[in-house]
Protein backbone atom coordinates (compact mmCIF):
# COMPACT_ATOMS: atom_id res chain seq x y z
CA UNK A 1 0.00 0.00 0.00
CA UNK A 2 1.80 3.18 -1.20
CA UNK A 3 1.42 6.30 1.76
CA UNK A 4 2.57 8.79 -0.73
CA UNK A 5 0.14 11.66 -1.41
CA UNK A 6 -1.27 11.41 -4.86
CA UNK A 7 0.17 14.84 -5.18
CA UNK A 8 3.80 14.10 -4.41
CA UNK A 9 3.55 11.63 -7.60
CA UNK A 10 4.27 11.99 -10.54
CA UNK A 11 2.54 10.89 -13.66
CA UNK A 12 5.43 8.54 -15.13
CA UNK A 13 5.47 6.71 -11.58
CA UNK A 14 1.80 6.30 -11.57
CA UNK A 15 1.27 5.02 -15.49
CA UNK A 16 1.50 0.79 -15.72
CA UNK A 17 0.59 0.43 -11.53
CA UNK A 18 -2.55 -0.72 -10.38
CA UNK A 19 -5.84 1.45 -8.75
CA UNK A 20 -7.37 -0.02 -6.04
CA UNK A 21 -9.65 1.92 -3.93
CA UNK A 22 -8.07 3.25 -0.73
CA UNK A 23 -9.13 1.20 2.55
CA UNK A 24 -11.69 2.61 4.65
CA UNK A 25 -9.54 1.66 8.19
CA UNK A 26 -6.14 2.46 6.61
CA UNK A 27 -4.04 0.70 9.29
CA UNK A 28 -4.02 -3.54 7.91
CA UNK A 29 -3.45 -4.78 11.87
CA UNK A 30 -6.25 -2.34 12.56
CA UNK A 31 -8.24 -4.01 9.54
CA UNK A 32 -7.56 -7.32 10.56
CA UNK A 33 -7.87 -7.21 13.97
CA UNK A 34 -10.98 -5.79 13.68
CA UNK A 35 -12.22 -8.32 11.22
CA UNK A 36 -10.87 -11.61 12.43
CA UNK A 37 -12.14 -10.33 15.81
CA UNK A 38 -15.33 -9.75 14.56
CA UNK A 39 -15.81 -13.66 12.82
CA UNK A 40 -14.53 -15.09 16.39
CA UNK A 41 -17.28 -13.47 18.41
CA UNK A 42 -19.47 -14.85 15.87
CA UNK A 43 -18.96 -18.23 16.09
CA UNK A 44 -18.27 -18.13 19.98
CA UNK A 45 -21.49 -16.45 20.47
CA UNK A 46 -23.63 -19.17 18.54
CA UNK A 47 -22.22 -21.76 20.27
CA UNK A 48 -22.85 -20.06 23.17
CA UNK A 49 -26.57 -20.10 22.25
CA UNK A 50 -28.29 -23.37 24.42
CA UNK A 51 -30.79 -25.39 22.33
CA UNK A 52 -33.01 -28.05 24.36
CA UNK A 53 -33.92 -30.39 21.01
CA UNK A 54 -36.43 -32.44 23.57
CA UNK A 55 -38.12 -29.30 24.31
CA UNK A 56 -38.30 -28.30 20.44
CA UNK A 57 -39.55 -32.00 19.53
CA UNK A 58 -42.09 -31.17 22.11
CA UNK A 59 -42.79 -27.84 21.11
CA UNK A 60 -43.15 -28.24 17.58
CA UNK A 61 -46.32 -30.78 17.75
CA UNK A 62 -47.96 -27.55 19.91
CA UNK A 63 -46.70 -25.36 17.14
CA UNK A 64 -47.89 -27.35 14.76
CA UNK A 65 -51.27 -27.85 16.51
CA UNK A 66 -51.45 -23.87 16.30
CA UNK A 67 -51.22 -23.73 12.77
CA UNK A 68 -53.63 -26.48 12.04
CA UNK A 69 -55.83 -24.11 13.74
CA UNK A 70 -55.62 -21.10 11.23
CA UNK A 71 -56.69 -23.70 8.67
CA UNK A 72 -60.41 -23.45 10.07
CA UNK A 73 -60.04 -20.65 12.40
CA UNK A 74 -63.09 -20.30 14.46
CA UNK A 75 -64.94 -16.88 14.21
CA UNK A 76 -68.59 -17.59 15.63
CA UNK A 77 -68.19 -19.31 19.18
CA UNK A 78 -66.55 -15.95 20.73
CA UNK A 79 -68.06 -13.89 17.61
CA UNK A 80 -69.01 -11.14 20.60
CA UNK A 81 -66.22 -11.38 22.15
CA UNK A 82 -64.11 -10.75 19.12
CA UNK A 83 -66.45 -8.07 18.00
CA UNK A 84 -66.30 -5.97 21.03
CA UNK A 85 -62.57 -6.34 21.44
CA UNK A 86 -61.73 -5.31 17.83
CA UNK A 87 -63.48 -2.24 18.48
CA UNK A 88 -62.37 -1.12 21.60
CA UNK A 89 -59.43 -1.83 19.37
CA UNK A 90 -60.39 0.44 16.72
CA UNK A 91 -61.64 3.20 18.80
CA UNK A 92 -57.92 3.10 20.81
CA UNK A 93 -56.36 3.30 17.88
CA UNK A 94 -58.28 5.86 15.86
CA UNK A 95 -58.23 8.26 19.61
CA UNK A 96 -54.53 7.35 20.63
CA UNK A 97 -53.56 8.16 16.66
CA UNK A 98 -55.26 11.26 16.93
CA UNK A 99 -54.33 12.84 19.94
CA UNK A 100 -50.83 11.59 19.36
CA UNK A 101 -50.60 13.47 16.16
CA UNK A 102 -52.04 16.56 17.61
CA UNK A 103 -49.37 16.73 20.57
CA UNK A 104 -46.62 15.49 18.31
CA UNK A 105 -46.99 18.77 15.99
CA UNK A 106 -45.48 21.17 18.13
CA UNK A 107 -43.08 18.95 19.71
CA UNK A 108 -41.79 18.44 16.58
CA UNK A 109 -41.46 21.95 15.52
CA UNK A 110 -39.69 22.24 18.80
CA UNK A 111 -37.57 19.74 18.24
CA UNK A 112 -36.22 20.57 14.64
CA UNK A 113 -32.86 22.17 15.61
CA UNK A 114 -33.20 24.77 12.35
CA UNK A 115 -36.23 26.12 13.33
CA UNK A 116 -36.79 26.18 17.41
CA UNK A 117 -34.00 28.05 19.71
CA UNK A 118 -32.07 25.86 21.64
CA UNK A 119 -33.42 25.67 25.29
CA UNK A 120 -37.41 25.17 23.39
CA UNK A 121 -34.88 22.13 21.25
CA UNK A 122 -33.74 20.66 24.39
CA UNK A 123 -37.26 20.58 26.02
CA UNK A 124 -38.89 18.95 22.92
CA UNK A 125 -35.74 16.33 22.11
CA UNK A 126 -36.09 15.37 25.77
CA UNK A 127 -39.95 14.44 25.69
CA UNK A 128 -39.10 12.66 22.10
CA UNK A 129 -36.08 10.42 24.08
CA UNK A 130 -38.08 9.97 26.56
CA UNK A 131 -41.21 8.72 24.97
CA UNK A 132 -38.94 6.47 22.68
CA UNK A 133 -37.09 5.40 26.14
CA UNK A 134 -40.06 3.55 27.48
CA UNK A 135 -41.06 0.95 25.96
CA UNK A 136 -45.37 0.33 25.43
CA UNK A 137 -45.49 -2.80 27.17
CA UNK A 138 -43.70 -1.21 30.15
CA UNK A 139 -45.72 2.51 29.98
CA UNK A 140 -48.76 0.10 29.66
CA UNK A 141 -48.19 -1.24 33.02
CA UNK A 142 -47.86 1.33 34.58
CA UNK A 143 -50.90 2.63 33.11
CA UNK A 144 -53.02 -0.17 34.19
CA UNK A 145 -51.71 0.38 37.23
CA UNK A 146 -52.87 3.89 37.69
CA UNK A 147 -56.02 4.11 35.74
CA UNK A 148 -56.89 0.36 35.69
CA UNK A 149 -57.85 -2.30 33.36
CA UNK A 150 -59.53 -1.02 30.08
CA UNK A 151 -58.61 0.93 27.16
CA UNK A 152 -58.15 4.26 28.59
CA UNK A 153 -54.56 2.58 29.92
CA UNK A 154 -53.91 1.88 26.25
CA UNK A 155 -55.42 4.72 24.95
CA UNK A 156 -52.74 7.00 26.78
CA UNK A 157 -49.85 4.37 26.27
CA UNK A 158 -50.57 4.61 22.47
CA UNK A 159 -50.53 8.38 22.55
CA UNK A 160 -47.39 8.58 24.51
CA UNK A 161 -45.74 6.24 22.14
CA UNK A 162 -46.57 8.14 19.12
CA UNK A 163 -45.49 11.48 20.42
CA UNK A 164 -42.02 9.39 20.67
CA UNK A 165 -42.22 8.64 16.99
CA UNK A 166 -43.79 11.30 14.94
CA UNK A 167 -42.60 13.90 16.69
CA UNK A 168 -38.94 12.79 16.06
CA UNK A 169 -39.33 11.82 12.51
CA UNK A 170 -41.58 14.94 12.18
CA UNK A 171 -38.32 16.91 13.22
CA UNK A 172 -35.91 15.13 10.97
CA UNK A 173 -37.76 15.80 7.71
CA UNK A 174 -38.15 19.52 9.22
CA UNK A 175 -34.42 19.83 9.52
CA UNK A 176 -33.72 18.03 5.71
CA UNK A 177 -36.27 20.54 4.28
CA UNK A 178 -35.31 22.56 1.29
CA UNK A 179 -33.68 25.95 3.55
CA UNK A 180 -33.84 28.23 0.78
CA UNK A 181 -37.35 27.76 0.31
CA UNK A 182 -38.57 28.24 3.84
CA UNK A 183 -35.86 31.70 3.44
CA UNK A 184 -37.76 33.44 0.95
CA UNK A 185 -40.91 33.16 2.88
CA UNK A 186 -39.07 34.73 5.68
CA UNK A 187 -38.05 37.44 3.58
CA UNK A 188 -41.76 38.55 2.39
CA UNK A 189 -41.61 39.98 6.02
CA UNK A 190 -43.99 37.20 7.25
CA UNK A 191 -44.65 36.24 11.09
CA UNK A 192 -43.53 32.88 12.37
CA UNK A 193 -46.60 31.47 12.02
CA UNK A 194 -47.01 32.14 8.42
CA UNK A 195 -43.63 31.20 7.86
CA UNK A 196 -44.20 27.64 9.13
CA UNK A 197 -48.04 27.76 7.28
CA UNK A 198 -46.09 28.86 4.09
CA UNK A 199 -42.69 27.71 3.69
CA UNK A 200 -42.39 24.52 6.01
CA UNK A 201 -45.92 23.05 6.00
CA UNK A 202 -46.14 22.45 2.02
CA UNK A 203 -42.75 20.94 1.98
CA UNK A 204 -43.28 18.17 5.05
CA UNK A 205 -47.02 17.82 4.34
CA UNK A 206 -46.72 14.36 2.53
CA UNK A 207 -44.64 13.43 4.75
CA UNK A 208 -46.25 13.95 7.96
CA UNK A 209 -49.39 12.21 5.95
CA UNK A 210 -47.68 9.15 5.31
CA UNK A 211 -46.08 8.98 8.73
CA UNK A 212 -49.39 9.60 10.40
CA UNK A 213 -51.06 6.50 8.50
CA UNK A 214 -48.22 4.00 9.23
CA UNK A 215 -48.35 5.36 13.05
CA UNK A 216 -51.92 4.30 12.73
CA UNK A 217 -50.85 0.76 11.41
CA UNK A 218 -48.60 0.78 13.96
CA UNK A 219 -50.98 1.88 16.87
CA UNK A 220 -53.18 -1.29 15.86
CA UNK A 221 -50.90 -3.85 15.94
CA UNK A 222 -49.81 -2.54 19.42
CA UNK A 223 -53.28 -2.37 20.46
CA UNK A 224 -53.26 -6.34 19.94
CA UNK A 225 -50.43 -6.93 22.12
CA UNK A 226 -51.14 -4.03 25.09
CA UNK A 227 -53.79 -6.59 25.75
CA UNK A 228 -52.20 -8.76 26.76
CA UNK A 229 -50.69 -6.64 30.24
CA UNK A 230 -54.45 -5.88 30.42
CA UNK A 231 -54.72 -2.68 29.03
CA UNK A 232 -57.91 -3.47 26.51
CA UNK A 233 -58.32 -4.10 23.11
CA UNK A 234 -58.97 -7.46 20.48
CA UNK A 235 -55.30 -7.91 22.59
CA UNK A 236 -57.49 -8.85 25.76
CA UNK A 237 -59.42 -10.76 23.83
CA UNK A 238 -56.85 -12.81 21.75
CA UNK A 239 -55.23 -13.23 25.53
CA UNK A 240 -58.42 -15.04 27.22
CA UNK A 241 -58.64 -16.89 23.30
CA UNK A 242 -54.87 -18.25 24.56
CA UNK A 243 -55.32 -19.18 28.30
CA UNK A 244 -58.42 -21.12 27.12
CA UNK A 245 -55.97 -23.41 24.66
CA UNK A 246 -59.07 -22.10 21.73
CA UNK A 247 -56.13 -21.83 19.42
CA UNK A 248 -59.04 -21.56 16.55
CA UNK A 249 -60.60 -18.70 18.06
CA UNK A 250 -57.19 -17.26 18.34
CA UNK A 251 -56.31 -17.68 14.86
CA UNK A 252 -59.23 -16.38 13.80
CA UNK A 253 -58.31 -12.91 16.13
CA UNK A 254 -54.55 -13.21 14.38
CA UNK A 255 -56.29 -13.28 11.22
CA UNK A 256 -58.77 -10.27 11.65
CA UNK A 257 -55.22 -8.16 12.81
CA UNK A 258 -53.39 -9.36 9.79
CA UNK A 259 -56.25 -8.63 7.38
CA UNK A 260 -56.75 -4.79 9.21
CA UNK A 261 -53.19 -3.96 8.83
CA UNK A 262 -53.30 -5.21 5.10
CA UNK A 263 -56.16 -3.01 4.34
CA UNK A 264 -54.40 0.02 6.51
CA UNK A 265 -51.54 -0.73 4.30
CA UNK A 266 -53.04 -0.58 0.81
CA UNK A 267 -54.94 2.66 2.12
CA UNK A 268 -52.04 3.99 3.47
CA UNK A 269 -50.91 3.47 -0.38
CA UNK A 270 -53.68 5.06 -1.68
CA UNK A 271 -53.61 7.78 0.47
CA UNK A 272 -49.91 8.72 0.08
CA UNK A 273 -49.75 8.94 -4.02
CA UNK A 274 -52.75 11.27 -3.80
CA UNK A 275 -50.60 14.06 -1.44
CA UNK A 276 -47.05 13.98 -3.03
CA UNK B 1 -32.21 55.43 -0.56
CA UNK B 2 -30.27 52.91 0.77
CA UNK B 3 -26.96 53.46 2.81
CA UNK B 4 -24.59 50.59 3.63
CA UNK B 5 -21.87 51.57 6.57
CA UNK B 6 -19.47 49.69 7.74
CA UNK B 7 -20.96 46.38 6.90
CA UNK B 8 -19.25 43.51 8.67
CA UNK B 9 -20.17 39.67 8.67
CA UNK B 10 -18.03 37.53 10.51
CA UNK B 11 -19.46 33.45 10.23
CA UNK B 12 -19.00 31.27 13.37
CA UNK B 13 -16.45 29.75 11.45
CA UNK B 14 -14.49 32.29 12.02
CA UNK B 15 -14.69 33.24 8.22
CA UNK B 16 -15.03 37.14 7.45
CA UNK B 17 -17.54 37.07 4.76
CA UNK B 18 -17.41 40.81 4.70
CA UNK B 19 -14.98 43.87 5.27
CA UNK B 20 -16.45 47.59 6.13
CA UNK B 21 -18.51 47.34 3.39
CA UNK B 22 -19.85 50.98 2.29
CA UNK B 23 -22.16 51.46 -0.29
CA UNK B 24 -24.77 54.17 -1.32
CA UNK B 25 -27.93 53.44 -3.81
CA UNK B 26 -29.85 56.25 -5.08
CA UNK B 27 -33.71 56.05 -5.62
CA UNK B 28 -34.06 53.89 -8.89
CA UNK B 29 -30.42 52.90 -9.54
CA UNK B 30 -30.30 49.26 -10.61
CA UNK B 31 -26.85 47.79 -10.09
CA UNK B 32 -25.17 44.84 -10.57
CA UNK B 33 -22.76 42.87 -8.05
CA UNK B 34 -19.90 41.21 -9.38
CA UNK B 35 -17.56 38.82 -8.13
CA UNK B 36 -15.73 35.51 -7.69
CA UNK B 37 -17.42 32.60 -5.59
CA UNK B 38 -17.11 33.33 -2.05
CA UNK B 39 -16.22 37.01 -2.45
CA UNK B 40 -19.61 37.51 -0.49
CA UNK B 41 -22.15 38.64 -2.90
CA UNK B 42 -24.72 36.43 -1.64
CA UNK B 43 -23.99 37.24 2.49
CA UNK B 44 -24.66 40.78 1.15
CA UNK B 45 -27.70 41.39 0.14
CA UNK B 46 -28.83 38.74 2.59
CA UNK B 47 -27.30 41.23 5.43
CA UNK B 48 -29.52 43.93 3.76
CA UNK B 49 -32.85 42.12 4.73
CA UNK B 50 -30.71 40.41 7.86
CA UNK B 51 -31.68 36.92 6.56
CA UNK B 52 -28.30 36.84 7.58
CA UNK B 53 -27.41 39.03 10.70
CA UNK B 54 -24.60 41.62 10.26
CA UNK B 55 -21.93 41.27 12.78
CA UNK B 56 -21.07 44.70 12.92
CA UNK B 57 -21.96 48.21 10.46
CA UNK B 58 -25.31 50.10 9.79
CA UNK B 59 -27.97 49.41 6.75
CA UNK B 60 -30.12 52.53 6.47
CA UNK B 61 -33.56 52.34 4.13
CA UNK B 62 -35.18 55.32 3.58
CA UNK B 63 -33.92 56.58 6.55
CA UNK B 64 -34.73 53.94 8.78
CA UNK B 65 -31.82 51.98 10.62
CA UNK B 66 -32.48 48.35 9.59
CA UNK B 67 -29.47 46.76 11.66
CA UNK B 68 -31.28 47.75 15.07
CA UNK B 69 -34.83 46.72 14.58
CA UNK B 70 -36.35 44.60 16.70
CA UNK B 71 -38.66 41.80 14.85
CA UNK B 72 -41.48 43.23 14.45
CA UNK B 73 -39.66 46.39 12.97
CA UNK B 74 -38.07 43.82 10.97
CA UNK B 75 -40.75 42.08 9.41
CA UNK B 76 -42.39 45.42 8.66
CA UNK B 77 -38.90 46.93 6.99
CA UNK B 78 -38.54 43.54 4.74
CA UNK B 79 -41.55 43.93 3.07
CA UNK B 80 -39.83 46.99 1.55
CA UNK B 81 -37.35 44.91 -0.07
CA UNK B 82 -38.45 42.08 -2.25
CA UNK B 83 -36.02 39.18 -2.76
CA UNK B 84 -35.51 37.35 -6.08
CA UNK B 85 -33.19 33.86 -5.39
CA UNK B 86 -31.12 31.26 -7.32
CA UNK B 87 -32.90 28.47 -8.21
CA UNK B 88 -35.96 30.43 -7.70
CA UNK B 89 -36.56 29.37 -4.28
CA UNK B 90 -40.53 28.86 -4.68
CA UNK B 91 -42.46 26.56 -2.47
CA UNK B 92 -42.76 24.13 -4.99
CA UNK B 93 -46.02 22.50 -3.04
CA UNK B 94 -47.80 25.48 -3.41
CA UNK B 95 -50.09 26.84 -6.54
CA UNK B 96 -48.22 29.96 -8.59
CA UNK B 97 -50.85 31.63 -6.84
CA UNK B 98 -50.16 31.02 -3.56
CA UNK B 99 -46.23 31.28 -4.04
CA UNK B 100 -47.33 35.07 -5.80
CA UNK B 101 -49.76 35.63 -2.77
CA UNK B 102 -46.85 34.68 -0.33
CA UNK B 103 -45.39 38.23 -1.15
CA UNK B 104 -48.35 39.88 1.02
CA UNK B 105 -47.94 37.77 4.16
CA UNK B 106 -45.94 40.63 5.61
CA UNK B 107 -49.13 42.77 5.31
CA UNK B 108 -52.09 40.07 6.33
CA UNK B 109 -52.94 38.25 9.42
CA UNK B 110 -52.65 34.63 10.13
CA UNK B 111 -55.76 33.92 9.68
CA UNK B 112 -56.47 35.20 6.63
CA UNK B 113 -53.09 33.89 5.05
CA UNK B 114 -53.77 30.71 6.95
CA UNK B 115 -57.31 30.71 4.89
CA UNK B 116 -55.73 31.70 1.90
CA UNK B 117 -58.14 34.86 2.26
CA UNK B 118 -56.42 37.42 0.79
CA UNK B 119 -58.12 41.21 0.72
CA UNK B 120 -59.69 41.39 -2.99
CA UNK B 121 -56.98 44.08 -4.11
CA UNK B 122 -54.25 41.92 -3.44
CA UNK B 123 -55.67 39.34 -5.40
CA UNK B 124 -55.94 41.81 -8.04
CA UNK B 125 -52.34 42.68 -7.70
CA UNK B 126 -51.46 38.96 -8.07
CA UNK B 127 -53.39 38.26 -11.40
CA UNK B 128 -51.96 41.52 -12.52
CA UNK B 129 -48.65 40.88 -12.03
CA UNK B 130 -48.77 37.13 -13.33
CA UNK B 131 -49.85 39.04 -16.64
CA UNK B 132 -47.50 41.11 -16.44
CA UNK B 133 -44.71 38.40 -16.63
CA UNK B 134 -47.13 36.59 -18.96
CA UNK B 135 -48.20 33.54 -16.90
CA UNK B 136 -51.65 34.32 -15.74
CA UNK B 137 -53.34 30.70 -17.41
CA UNK B 138 -50.80 29.10 -15.26
CA UNK B 139 -52.32 30.60 -11.77
CA UNK B 140 -53.31 27.72 -10.38
CA UNK B 141 -50.90 25.48 -11.72
CA UNK B 142 -48.62 24.24 -9.06
CA UNK B 143 -44.73 25.70 -9.19
CA UNK B 144 -43.21 22.65 -9.63
CA UNK B 145 -44.94 21.78 -12.76
CA UNK B 146 -43.48 25.08 -14.37
CA UNK B 147 -39.86 25.36 -16.37
CA UNK B 148 -37.24 27.12 -15.17
CA UNK B 149 -37.93 30.91 -16.22
CA UNK B 150 -41.19 30.09 -15.59
CA UNK B 151 -40.48 29.97 -12.12
CA UNK B 152 -38.12 32.89 -12.23
CA UNK B 153 -41.17 35.01 -12.97
CA UNK B 154 -43.15 33.85 -10.72
CA UNK B 155 -40.44 34.81 -8.29
CA UNK B 156 -40.60 38.60 -9.82
CA UNK B 157 -43.83 38.37 -9.23
CA UNK B 158 -43.73 37.46 -5.59
CA UNK B 159 -41.22 40.21 -4.68
CA UNK B 160 -43.13 42.67 -6.52
CA UNK B 161 -46.33 42.23 -4.84
CA UNK B 162 -44.48 43.31 -1.85
CA UNK B 163 -44.70 46.54 -2.85
CA UNK B 164 -40.95 47.01 -2.55
CA UNK B 165 -39.07 49.97 -2.68
CA UNK B 166 -35.67 48.09 -3.42
CA UNK B 167 -35.08 44.64 -4.69
CA UNK B 168 -32.22 42.14 -3.25
CA UNK B 169 -31.63 39.82 -6.51
CA UNK B 170 -29.20 36.93 -5.65
CA UNK B 171 -27.69 35.38 -9.05
CA UNK B 172 -31.39 35.61 -10.34
CA UNK B 173 -30.01 33.55 -14.06
CA UNK B 174 -27.77 30.93 -12.97
CA UNK B 175 -29.60 28.04 -13.65
CA UNK B 176 -31.43 29.51 -17.03
CA UNK B 177 -30.28 28.95 -20.30
CA UNK B 178 -29.03 31.99 -21.95
CA UNK B 179 -31.76 33.19 -23.67
CA UNK B 180 -33.58 33.20 -20.74
CA UNK B 181 -31.36 34.38 -18.85
CA UNK B 182 -31.32 37.42 -20.77
CA UNK B 183 -35.42 37.44 -21.23
CA UNK B 184 -35.44 37.38 -16.98
CA UNK B 185 -32.86 40.51 -16.94
CA UNK B 186 -34.42 42.14 -18.91
CA UNK B 187 -37.87 41.33 -17.30
CA UNK B 188 -36.24 42.96 -14.19
CA UNK B 189 -34.65 45.79 -15.04
CA UNK B 190 -37.78 47.35 -17.13
CA UNK B 191 -40.27 46.34 -14.19
CA UNK B 192 -37.43 48.15 -12.07
CA UNK B 193 -37.90 51.28 -14.36
CA UNK B 194 -41.88 51.13 -14.48
CA UNK B 195 -41.98 51.31 -10.89
CA UNK B 196 -39.44 53.16 -9.98
CA UNK B 197 -37.46 50.60 -7.93
CA UNK B 198 -33.65 50.37 -6.76
CA UNK B 199 -32.16 47.03 -7.49
CA UNK B 200 -28.94 45.11 -5.97
CA UNK B 201 -28.81 42.20 -8.73
CA UNK B 202 -25.44 39.50 -7.89
CA UNK B 203 -24.31 37.97 -11.61
CA UNK B 204 -21.67 36.15 -12.27
CA UNK B 205 -22.16 36.86 -15.92
CA UNK B 206 -20.33 40.36 -16.62
CA UNK B 207 -21.54 40.26 -19.96
CA UNK B 208 -25.56 39.98 -19.04
CA UNK B 209 -24.40 42.54 -15.98
CA UNK B 210 -23.29 45.08 -18.87
CA UNK B 211 -26.28 45.04 -21.03
CA UNK B 212 -28.62 46.09 -18.55
CA UNK B 213 -27.63 47.86 -15.78
CA UNK B 214 -26.38 51.33 -15.06
CA UNK B 215 -23.68 50.63 -12.03
CA UNK B 216 -21.17 47.77 -11.43
CA UNK B 217 -19.81 47.31 -8.08
CA UNK B 218 -17.25 44.37 -7.61
CA UNK B 219 -16.55 42.56 -4.54
CA UNK B 220 -13.37 40.86 -3.83
CA UNK B 221 -12.76 38.62 -0.50
CA UNK B 222 -15.80 40.86 1.21
CA UNK B 223 -14.02 43.97 -0.01
CA UNK B 224 -15.36 46.53 -2.38
CA UNK B 225 -12.96 46.18 -5.69
CA UNK B 226 -14.40 48.38 -8.00
CA UNK B 227 -17.48 50.87 -8.56
CA UNK B 228 -18.32 52.27 -11.89
CA UNK B 229 -19.94 52.25 -14.68
CA UNK B 230 -20.45 48.87 -17.06
CA UNK B 231 -18.09 50.54 -19.60
CA UNK B 232 -15.36 51.47 -17.09
CA UNK B 233 -15.02 47.65 -16.53
CA UNK B 234 -11.40 47.01 -18.77
CA UNK B 235 -9.74 43.92 -19.04
CA UNK B 236 -7.64 45.35 -15.75
CA UNK B 237 -10.19 46.04 -13.83
CA UNK B 238 -11.51 42.55 -14.47
CA UNK B 239 -8.25 40.97 -12.95
CA UNK B 240 -8.36 43.34 -9.85
CA UNK B 241 -11.99 41.49 -8.85
CA UNK B 242 -11.81 37.78 -10.32
CA UNK B 243 -7.95 37.79 -11.28
CA UNK B 244 -5.64 36.97 -14.17
CA UNK B 245 -8.01 35.62 -17.27
CA UNK B 246 -7.89 36.72 -21.02
CA UNK B 247 -11.13 39.38 -20.71
CA UNK B 248 -10.95 40.60 -23.94
CA UNK B 249 -13.36 37.88 -25.13
CA UNK B 250 -15.70 38.58 -22.48
CA UNK B 251 -16.43 42.25 -23.11
CA UNK B 252 -15.74 42.12 -27.58
CA UNK B 253 -19.00 39.78 -26.98
CA UNK B 254 -21.04 43.04 -24.86
CA UNK B 255 -19.94 45.42 -27.96
CA UNK B 256 -20.98 43.54 -30.60
CA UNK B 257 -24.23 42.73 -28.70
CA UNK B 258 -25.10 46.72 -28.24
CA UNK B 259 -24.20 47.31 -31.62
Amino acid sequence: MSTAVLTDVTLDQRLGTAWKKPNFIKNPIVRWTLFIGAVVYLILAFNSIDVNWARVSEGLIRGWNFIVAFANPDFFSRGTDIREGLIESVIMTVTSTVVGIAISIPIGLGAARNIAPLPVYIVCRGIVALSRALNEIIVAILMVAIFGFGPLAGFITLSFATIGFLAKLLAEEIEDMNKVQAEAVKATGSSWMQWINYGVQPQVMPRLVGLSIYRLDINFRESAVLGLVGAGGIGATLNTAFDRYEFDTAAAILLMIIGTVMVLEYLSGVIRKKVQ
Amino acid sequence: MLQIEKLTKKYPTGDLALTAVDLEIPEGQVLALIGPSGAGKSTLIRCINRLVEPTSGTVTLKGENITTLGSGGLRAARRKMGMIFQEYALVERLTVMENVLSGRLGYVGFWRSFLRKYPQSDIDEAFRLLDRVGLLHMADKRADELSGGQRQRVGIARALIQDPDLLLVDEPTASLDPKTSRQIMRLICELCKERGLAAIINIHDVALAQMFVQRVVGLKLGKLQFDGSPDQLTPDVLTSIYGEEDWEATIEKVDEEDA
